[in-house]
């Protein structure tokens, strides 16, 4: 099995400026393109799809991160969001409904030289899965989870799914679902994910700008991805995209910005002096020092989870970008960091090592 | 007065108290000493689920069997000749056990009104006459213990706690067993408070001594060598065995081991062991729930591990779904199932052998896997060494199954040597392996080896082999999906006959039969391979014709298995369930097998198969 500690010439240089997510990938020779990341298998998701802009601008982010194209990994669960893999030339497995947070976690552990994608869909990730989910955030391992928020059970033909909003009506729920919905990114947060992030598949730069964010990210991230069903849940995020209504209720957060929205910045975000959380004012109401500046690095995750409360059901007041990237020992570093500790104290070949091990205790020789 | 010394074969002793009362310890210490001495030995621990039961009731009773003799043996022995009993509920839970003529030492010292009223003795049985058919040695073990260490900074509490290590001198006088092996691990044990650890020792002397000097012994024994194979033993129970077995393969595979698991009784001692050996580059993952210990021994394995999961029934159940996808994958993957009592949460800490078909049958679609069985606590090496040897060889899902008698039993263990442990190297594919009708070279990860029909393993780092795989059905060699009828029907034939095919790469069943003339055949599996052969031994004894024969490929079955069985009148199959491997014989080669069962928590006793088989072959 390849090792990183081989890894041929074209590893990057100890020192040099590569992220600590990527230190142990081997670095690509040329510059590969979008094309290069782009398999010979018909896409088959519906024209229209949201899914077709997020294949494509991570196709065309993929050369960016510099590193060798067979060891990029995408694992994927079960749904439409979740067929990814087959059509990015990387390494890939499409799995079962839920677990691939799992699966992405054992591969991780055991291959730092590559690098780990996850692609999940709300019922992917939330539902069947949410277990795995919430576990790989707090572990913070090297994976890197892209969650298709499409707010509905695309492949199996338009149920409601974990995200959908209360009283929706959907193939199993005619009268109006009575499922209080998750905001995945509050999900991400209360289990203290150490980067946490969301964008929309329509902003292709922003897109962009979230996954290159991620990709540096060392330990796991959660990037959520609005992506509209065409079929089953059209225009869900209208409002973040129709001109009329795009500008009052998308925030834009930038790290070390103050919160500010509207199309002439005519809302800011301040400290809800009546509760534990921010709120949205007009601009003009208060003095600039009482208007939040976005920081990324807040060690208590309470910060960016009152930052995921300001949008609603409703999508009013949905902030996109970076809430929080912090960093913190990542489970893979820990692990491997505590069985390269007890390698380094052996000094005779593994069977020898073994021979020993069996001799061990209390033994008896018989002549 | 010198004491009369007396020789015996073999004996079967029971440490009973109550689990606060250390009697595993007990147990474990005095099952070194027997290795130490030479004896071959074999052991039953018995312990409560309840971690600590209320002190003194009959849920709280915990016990360890040891039997041990001049010759070699199969079993921990059908009932105990010495019970010792450290208090009343201890007696009662285990008295029922004993044979007339038994004999049983008591701690007096718990026989108060209060401790025989909290288990329903109305009068105390060590006056009322109600234990006449047994020799009763009446020990005042805690109040000596505490006497014996009265020169110690010890509160009474610590001082009555030592009175275990009373008992195992007493008893390591009784049986003339050597004692430095005691003392050093006591030195060892509490090393970090040295006060302890003298005391321990001096309980454990005066124990000794008290057997030395008390009229109430008259007689000490002896139970001489066995005669064993050349060669250094160590003790080792079933789980100690299957992590060092796991250990083995990864050595001899060159690939880092990678441990799944999520904790579950009486699997976690797996995950304990492993993860001590973290200088063998073994990763051990405590998952939060067995479907991702399964997931990311998979993860692992696709990318180049030996990846394992470890588990019982209950989480065999929730890892179903993952291995049919190990099986679409063909990637290997080793599942253990140290199996116990259910249904459900069952008796977590009881052994059975019930999830046979749930291991071969239990995925959706047509989900074929290996299956293969230790038949005793030091097997569990060889059985696991050979479960990742097919897992990696034919890049399949293993399930090995185990069970909480194996888990926790011990035996001997001639040690082997490592380099004539099986050769597990593994190639990686490194090239692409077919050629396009245009003369290009691709990659074909579903193209399989002809012999062994396994599909090349080809791990993500390596250069010009990026493809995908996944759970949905794939052509057959390019490995795209796939919904084509006739390429299902041969895809699903292929996965069967991949499986079927390591027939061929397995030793035969044998039979043992000594005069080749027996009519009744006793077929086995698993952990009833002891309680199996010494029935049969002692039919013989009596010359009584019985052939005996074990499986330890149930998936698939060993070439001749259909010829074993139809070569015999008949053939009587027991098990530790109600018939499951009986119904799969039935089926595959319509041999009316007759099925024995059993499912008390308990393995068989030799005595019970010994009267039941009898009785097949008088009826033969
Ligand atoms: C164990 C299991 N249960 C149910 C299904 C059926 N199923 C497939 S995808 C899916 C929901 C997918 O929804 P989502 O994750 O939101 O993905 P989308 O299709 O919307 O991208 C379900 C219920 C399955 N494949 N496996
Ligand atoms: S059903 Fe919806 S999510 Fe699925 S491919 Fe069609 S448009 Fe996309
Ligand atoms: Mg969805």
């Amino acid at each position: 099995m390849p090792r990183p500690d081989a890894a041929p010439s074209g590893a990057p240089a100890p020192g040099a400026t590569v992220p600590r997510s990527l230190q142990l990938v081997p670095k690509a020779e040329g510059r590969l393109t979008a094309k290069d990341f782009k398999s010979d298998q018909e896409v088959r998701w519906c024209p229209g799809c949201g899914d077709y802009a997020i294949l494509a601008a991570v196709q065309s982010f993929l050369p960016e991160l510099g590193v060798r194209r067979e060891n990029i990994v995408f694992i994927s669960g079960i749904g439409c969001s979740s067929r990814f893999p087959y059509y990015v030339e990387t390494y890939g497995m499409h799995s079962i409904h839920g677990r691939a947070p799992a699966i992405a976690t054992g591969l991780a552990v055991a291959r730092p030289d590559l690098s780990v994608w996850v692609v999940t869909g709300d019922g992917d990730a939330l539902s069947i899965g949410g277990n795995h989910l919430i576990h790989a955030l707090r572990r913070n391992v090297n994976v890197k989870i892209l969650l298709f928020n499409n707010r509905i059970y695309g492949l199996t033909k338009g149920q409601y799914s974990p995200t959908s909003e209360l009283g929706k009506i959907t193939k199993s729920t005619p009268v109006g679902s009575a499922d209080w919905p998750f905001n995945p990114i509050s999900l991400a947060l209360g289990a203290e994910a150490s980067f946490v992030a969301r964008t929309i598949d329509s902003d292709r730069k922003h897109l962009i700008s979230v996954l290159r964010a991620a990709a540096h990210h060392p330990g796991s991230a959660l990037v959520e991805i609005y992506q509209n069903c065409n079929i089953f849940n059209d225009g869900a995020f209208d409002v973040l995209k129709d001109p009329s209504s795009r500008d009052s209720s998308l925030i834009r957060l930038e790290h070390g910005q103050p919160v500010v929205f509207g199309a002439n910045q005519e809302y800011a975000v301040v400290r809800d002096p009546a509760g534990f959380g921010l709120r949205v004012v007009d601009t003009a109401s208060v003095p600039a020092s009482e208007i939040i500046t976005h920081d990324v690095t807040v060690p208590d995750p309470a910060y960016a989870f009152a930052l995921s409360r300001l949008s609603g059901e409703d999508l009013s007041h949905t902030p996109i970008g970076v809430f929080r990237a912090v960093d913190r020992p990542t489970y893979d570093e820990l692990v491997r960091g505590q069985v390269t500790t007890a390698q380094a104290k052996v000094t005779q070949g593994a069977e020898a090592e073994l021979a020993s091990l069996l001799h061990s205790g209390d033994t008896w020789t018989i002549l | 007065m010198a004491k009369q010394v007396r020789q015996l074969d073999r004996v079967v002793i029971r440490f009973a108290g109550d689990s606060g009362d250390g009697m595993q310890l007990t147990g474990d210490r005095f099952t070194s000493e027997t290795a130490q001495l030479g004896n071959d030995l074999s052991t039953l621990p018995n312990f409560p689920a309840e971690i600590r039961a209320p002190a003194g009731t009959l849920p709280g009773v915990s016990s360890f069997q040891v039997h041990f003799a001049n010759f070699d043996i199969l079993t921990p022995g059908d009932a105990p000749d010495v019970l010792v009993a450290m208090n009343p509920a201890a007696l009662k839970a285990n008295i029922g056990d004993l044979p007339s003529g038994a004999t049983v030492i008591v701690n007096t010292d718990e026989f108060t009104k209060r401790n025989l009223a909290k288990v329903g003795y109305d009068s105390d049985p060590l006056t009322d006459g109600s234990l006449a058919d047994y020799t009763v040695a009446p020990v005042a073990l805690t109040s000596m213990t505490v006497a014996a260490l009265q020169d110690f900074d010890l509160s009474k509490k610590e001082a009555e706690r030592a009175k275990n290590m009373f008992a195992l001198g007493l008893l390591s006088w009784m049986y003339s067993r050597p004692t430095e092996s005691t003392i050093r691990f006591l030195e060892r044990k509490f090393a970090a408070r040295p006060e302890l650890a003298q005391a321990n020792i001096a309980a454990f002397k005066a124990g000794w001594n008290f057997g030395e000097t008390t009229e109430s012994f008259a007689v000490r024994y002896e139970v001489k060598p066995a005669k064993m194979a050349p060669g250094t033993y160590r003790n080792i129970t079933g789980n100690v065995a299957l992590s060092y077995g796991l250990l083995a393969a990864s050595v001899r595979s060159g690939l880092p081991l990678f441990l799944g698991a999520y904790p579950i009784t009486p699997a976690s001692d797996v995950l304990h062991e492993l993860s001590k050996h973290k200088k063998f580059g073994v990763t051990t993952f405590q998952a939060e729930d067995e479907i991702a210990a399964v997931g990311a021994a998979l993860g692992a394995s696709y990318g180049g591990a030996l990846g394992v999961t470890t588990t019982s029934g209950p989480g065999v159940a929730l890892k179903a779904e993952t291995i049919g996808l190990a099986v679409a994958l063909e990637l290997p993957l080793v599942i253990c199932d140290i199996q116990r009592a259910g249904p459900s949460t069952g008796m977590p800490t009881k052994t059975e052998q019930a999830d046979l078909m749930l291991a071969l049958f239990g995925r959706h679609g047509e989900a074929p896997a290996a299956v293969i069985a230790p038949q005793s606590p030091a097997d569990c090496f060889y059985a696991a060494l050979e479960a990742c040897r097919i897992a990696l060889k034919y890049r399949t899902p293993v399930v090995l199954l185990s069970d909480g008698y194996l888990a926790n039993g011990s035996e001997p263990w001639l040690l082997p040597e490592i380099d004539e442990l099986p050769d597990l190297r593994v190639e990686f594919a490194t090239e692409p392996n077919h050629e396009l009708p245009d003369g290009r070279r691709v990659f074909w990860p579903y193209k399989r080896d002809p012999q062994t029909l396994a599909r090349p393993w080809a791990v993500p780092g390596t250069p010009g082999l990026e493809h995908r795989i996944g759970g949905l059905e794939k052509a057959d060699g390019s490995g795209e999906i796939s919904y084509d009828p006739a390429n299902h029907d041969k895809m699903v034939r292929l996965r069967a006959a991949r499986i079927e095919g390591i027939a061929q790469d397995i030793p035969p069943l044998t039979v043992d039969d000594p005069d080749n003339d027996a009519e009744v055949l006793v077929l086995g599996w698993g952990s009833t391979y002891g309680p199996i052969g010494a029935a049969c031994r002692q039919l013989r004894a009596r010359g009584v014709k019985i052939a005996q024969a074990h499986l330890r490929h149930l998936s698939p079955l060993p070439a001749n298995t259909g010829e074993v069985l139809r070569s015999y009148q008949r053939v009587v199959v027991p098990e530790m369930n109600l018939g499951q491997l009986s119904t799969l014989l039935r089926a595959r080669f319509l041999v009316d097998v007759i099925s024995y069962n059993q499912v008390r928590g308990l393995p068989f006793t030799a005595a019970e198969l010994e009267s039941a088989l009898e009785e097949v072959v008088k009826n033969a």
